[in-house]
């Protein structure tokens, strides 16, 4: 087992160094300019304006010096300066990060909170029509487009019915809790804070179902594939045959083992859900890592990017090689 | 007939199919629906997409407008129809071209073996440790907007999961006894395999690759959305959407344009859905 963990651990190092220079290619070699981008056309216009800037973001050296330096930078926890907003990438990222977490955590305990049982339904009653529904639920969810399902919310119980609050964390007029984690529900909690403990509640209803929509299909297609599986087995025809109630067959011998599939999904799906939120995160006006990605890419912000992608890969490859050591953990005949 | 004893329903063969296949026909139907609607697109359009009438703007749905009209007096229903050429065809280039180049990667990988194997699928996994959407962003901002550029995107981060598919199956080939025959008998690697293991493992793939094209177009419309995708006049669904997305009042600007990618993508997903139950022998079984 140690030798495993320490192979796999070796390879997602080389991993991220590879996605660290993959990264910096694409934000060095393409034709887009950031000069432009950031300086007015004023300035563009002047030589001299141009080259100053150019030396002060480093981008008058070679390539391969640029590589040297940012890589160095990194490993010194520190990802550059931000372009646009001017602060170091890495304070930027830590200022946003919250704000996404909280709503990915809380779109993806939707998506489990609807998509296990609907599946575990779906499957036990396979054929019938509560399948079928289960079945145009989940392909509904992965097909809309959760821009459009983002301003069709809005739309409807913010603008229409107005039942629900409007964009943003919190109410405008509405002071955040002392900061401690940076989530709000913890931090308004721990200041006893209960209007904005409610608050943000409030805030977070419609952005994590448009957030949860396509992953609560892919949950419970999951769920249903490995509880058919699952129920195919002997041990279940021997329960079966013992006398056992099916009641009890289902939730004791079958969803345990259908479970494993949907835990290695469910890792997959909520480091998904982080990168998703960005579509989500630009039509709520949230302000996390989605909303200063589309941001930083559409100002051209190639320090921002690079930092975002590189948090987000190396996150992913965290995420899938602890789905893989919990697979290995749960499953001896993975470690060979 | 008032003394007929009411049999218990045993399911004919007809209605079987029907309910687990009936759902992958009418997304087949929706599916040939758009593509017609994309074809006939400058007849089926009372207006010129682009036909600015700026005394008529945002004006609700009526019988001169079926759909309203937009914030520049644009006929929405003309644009909706206009879009799904756009949409259809961002979507079938993408996985086509995706698809091409990553079955060619694969199917050389699992040929070859050995190191050319094993470095072009870290090159896969590399890809594919990235998230899709934040990779594909990054590019298209980079490469400036325009319907080739965010398909060049996009393109860069589609093809890992075809070269991993097509690595299998190829695989899978390489092992039947034809294969060894055509070896023995002297043939060219590169004749074995365009000959002899691609046409044989091409099958599923083909299917696979049709059905992906709803995921291409929902990500070419998020692109958009975010504009990052096709250059203003032109009708795109994605970048319709977000030019109503203010206009919550005039909600038909952003509501239709939603409704056709949802429709669309949702025929692909049913149609994919019904195919692959039916590609899954184990689904099949019962």
């Amino acid at each position: 087992m140690l030798r495993y963990v320490l192979t796999r651990l070796l390879g997602a190092a080389v991993m991220a160094v590879l996605a660290i220079l993959v990264v910096f290619l694409i934000a060095n070699t393409v034709p887009g300019d950031p000069v432009l981008a950031q300086l007015g056309d004023l300035a563009a216009s002047n030589p001299d304006t141009v080259m100053e800037w150019r030396a002060k973001w480093g981008l008058d050296l070679p390539l391969w010096e640029r590589y040297g330096l940012f890589l160095w930078g990194v490993l010194h926890g520190d990802l550059g300066i931000s372009i646009a907003s001017q602060r170091p990438v890495l304070a930027d990222i830590a200022q946003y990060a919250p704000a996404t977490i909280e709503l990915a955590t809380i779109a993806f305990v939707v998506a489990l909170a609807v998509g296990i049982p609907l599946g575990i339904a779906a499957a036990v009653r396979r054929d019938s029509w509560v399948d079928a529904a289960a079945r145009v639920i989940s392909l509904v969810g992965v097909s809309s487009p959760t821009f459009w399902l983002a301003f069709i919310m809005l739309a409807i119980f913010y603008g229409g019915l107005q039942i629900a609050p409007g964009p943003g964390r919190l109410d405008p007029i509405a002071f955040p809790p002392e900061e401690v984690t940076g989530l709000f529900l913890i931090d308004s909690l721990l200041a006893g804070d209960w209007d904005t403990f409610h608050d943000t509640a409030a805030h977070l209803v419609l952005p994590s179902i448009v957030l949860a929509a396509a992953t609560i299909g892919l949950i419970t297609r999951t769920t249903r594939a490995a509880m058919l599986e699952a129920m195919q087995q002997d041990y279940v025809r021997v329960s079966r045959a013992k006398g056992l109630r099916e009641r009890f067959i289902i939730l004791r011998h079958v969803l345990p083992n259908a479970l494993i599939p949907v835990v290695t999904l469910g890792g997959i799906a909520y480091a998904n859900l982080l990168a998703g939120a960005v579509m989500t995160e630009t039509v709520f006006s949230w302000p996390g890592l989605g909303r200063y990605t589309f941001r930083s890419a559409a100002a051209l912000d190639f320090p921002a990017i690079m930092g975002i992608t590189l948090v987000v890969s190396v996150s992913t490859l965290l995420v899938n090689l602890l789905v893989d050591l919990s697979y290995a953990a749960l499953d001896p005949r993975v470690r060979r | 007939m008032s003394g007929a004893i009411a049999l218990p329903a045993v399911p004919s063969r007809r209605s079987r199919l029907w309910r687990r296949y009936g759902l992958a026909g009418f997304g087949a139907g929706i599916v040939l629906a758009w593509i017609l609607i994309a074809l006939l697109a400058p007849w089926l359009s009372p207006y010129p997409p682009d036909f600015v009438e700026v005394t008529n703007r945002l004006q609700p749905p009526s019988a001169t407008h079926w759909l309203g009209t937009d914030a520049l007096g644009r006929d929405c229903f003309s644009r909706l129809l206009h879009g799904a050429r756009v949409s259809l065809l961002a979507g079938f280039s993408v996985v086509v071209l995706g698809a091409g180049f990553g079955t060619l990667l694969g199917m050389v990988a699992a040929y070859a073996r050995g190191w050319v194997d094993e470095a072009l699928m870290r090159l896969t996994d590399l890809v594919l440790c990235f998230p899709p959407i934040i990779l594909a962003l990054a590019i298209a901002a980079a490469l400036g907007i325009g319907t080739t550029n965010t398909i060049i995107a996009m393109l860069v981060v589609w093809w890992p999961k075809f070269a991993r598919l097509a690595r299998a199956l190829a695989l899978v080939q390489r092992g039947q006894e034809y294969v060894e025959a055509a070896v023995v008998l002297g043939l060219k690697p590169a004749r074995i395999l365009g000959r002899h293991i691609v046409p044989n493992a091409v099958g599923p793939l083909v299917v696979l690759v049709t059905l992906d094209v709803g995921n291409a177009i929902i990500t070419f419309a998020g692109l958009s959305f975010l504009g990052l995708g096709v250059v203003p006049p032109t009708p795109e669904w994605g970048a319709m959407v977000a030019e109503g997305r203010e206009l919550v009042e005039q909600w038909w600007v952003a509501t239709f344009p939603g409704l056709a990618i949802l429709t669309i993508v949702l025929g692909f997903n049913f149609l994919g859905d019904g195919v692959r139950d039916w590609l899954d022998p184990k689904a099949r079984s019962r």
